[in-house]
């Protein structure tokens, strides 16, 4: 070991059920490297210093969206931040906001699975086609329109970064709206009416105030605000277009 | 038994933890000063409605230095509200395709922020000119 190890301060907001009343604060000492991501600190923590530290990992590279935690605050990825950015000073991690503390860093995301699963997030055929018939052809421009709304990894740092939802866990939100918007925009996809459905209820697009931060926080450039507001045009276009053409089945 | 006890952290004071949610609730707030300036130019007109003595006597009330205090207060507040609301604009809108390619979303910012700027001069050239 070098002459003098760096160590950094992580400060974990700890809370487990079966002990806990509430969450309350815990500070590890770290030792510390200009490499080490967040995730490799809590990772430490829990290999060295604290076997009952609960958090979720897997992929370590941005991918698979499950470490999710707020970082002095704000939504971050775990494994894309870096330790160096704050060091010397103290570094505090915490379970994703507005969603309920299962125990440690871990959420409960039951609601958002329910919600993901009531988008049908799966293209739903405008017409069927035989094999015979070969495959769906799409141009760029097709592609274009859904793309960056198919690149979501369910990491909920967007559900972290909005008010509202922390206001009303019923609200849709921005994550599965985006993903609802991408296979609506979909050439491909006939399930739009169905799904607009969800998009004009009391848990839809109009809980959104364009406070805007979901966006800012996105790893992935999704940008959701953008998939909730235009819905909300298509929302009030929905509306007033049906006293025009009456096509029945609208709630 | 199940041991599962999820806690629910409460969101009292929520947009004193984020930066970003100060500025979004200053950006809500100076809304209040584009609905009282709205206020104010409703009254010019009803005291226009009730003939020249109304008026004039409104015009003399708006020269008081508490109310032009207030017309630069207000000044300052909208544009602090046309910056912001031009600023998350581009989040708001259907892409902008130019060309084959999509329009980026500062170009749509200065685009908005250039015409407000535009129409201030224009309308202000235009009562310049019409007072002379
Ligand atoms: S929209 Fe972005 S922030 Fe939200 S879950 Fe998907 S990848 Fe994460
Ligand atoms: S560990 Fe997979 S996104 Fe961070």
């Amino acid at each position: 070991m070098s002459e003098m190890q760096k160590t950094i301060e992580i400060e974990v907001l700890r809370y487990h059920p079966e002990k806990d009343r509430e969450p309350h604060r815990q500070v590890f000492e770290v030792p510390f490297t200009d490499d080490m991501s967040v995730l490799q600190g809590v990772q430490y923590i829990k290999d060295y210093l604290d076997g009952s530290l609960s958090f979720r990992w897997s992929c370590r590279m941005a991918i698979c969206g499950s470490c999710g935690m707020m970082i002095n605050g704000i939504p971050s990825l775990s494994c894309q931040t870096f330790l160096r950015d704050y060091y010397p000073a103290r570094v505090r991690v915490e379970a994703l906001a507005h969603f309920p503390i299962e125990r440690d860093l871990v959420i409960n995301m039951e609601g958002f699975i329910e919600k993901l699963e009531s988008i049908q997030p799966y293209i739903i055929p405008k017409e069927e086609r035989t094999l015979a018939q070969g495959e769906y052809l799409q141009t760029p421009e097709q592609l274009n329109a859904y793309e960056q709304f198919s690149s979501c990894i369910n990491c909920l740092l967007c559900y972290a970064a909005c008010p509202q939802f922390g206001l009303n866990s019923s609200f849709i939100g921005p994550a599965a709206t985006a993903l609802l918007h991408r296979y609506n925009v979909d050439s491909r996809d006939g399930g739009k009416a169905e799904r607009m459905e969800l998009i004009n209820s009391e848990e839809g697009v109009f809980n959104c105030t364009a406070v805007g931060y979901c966006s800012e926080v996105c790893p992935k450039h999704v940008d959701p605000a953008n998939a909730v507001n235009q819905n909300k045009t298509n929302s009030a276009a929905d509306y007033f277009l049906r006293f025009l053409a009456p096509k029945g089945g609208a709630k | 038994m199940s041991k599962r006890r999820p806690y629910v952290r409460s969101m009292d004071g929520w947009w004193r933890k984020n930066p970003f949610f100060v500025e979004y609730m200053i950006h809500e707030g100076t809304a209040l000063f584009v609905a009282a300036y709205a206020g104010v130019l409703l009254t010019g007109l009803y005291r226009l409605s009730q003939g020249e003595a109304a008026w004039n006597a409104w015009l003399a009330a708006l020269k008081n230095p508490w109310y032009i205090a207030f017309h630069l207060a207000a000044l300052a507040a909208l544009t602090y509200h046309s910056y912001t609301w031009f600023k998350i604009m581009p989040r708001t809108m259907p892409p902008v395709v130019v060309g084959g390619e999509r329009l980026p979303g500062w170009v749509i910012t200065a685009g908005g922020l250039a015409a407000a700027a535009a129409s201030c001069l224009g309308l202000l050239a235009l009562v310049w000119g019409m007072a002379r």
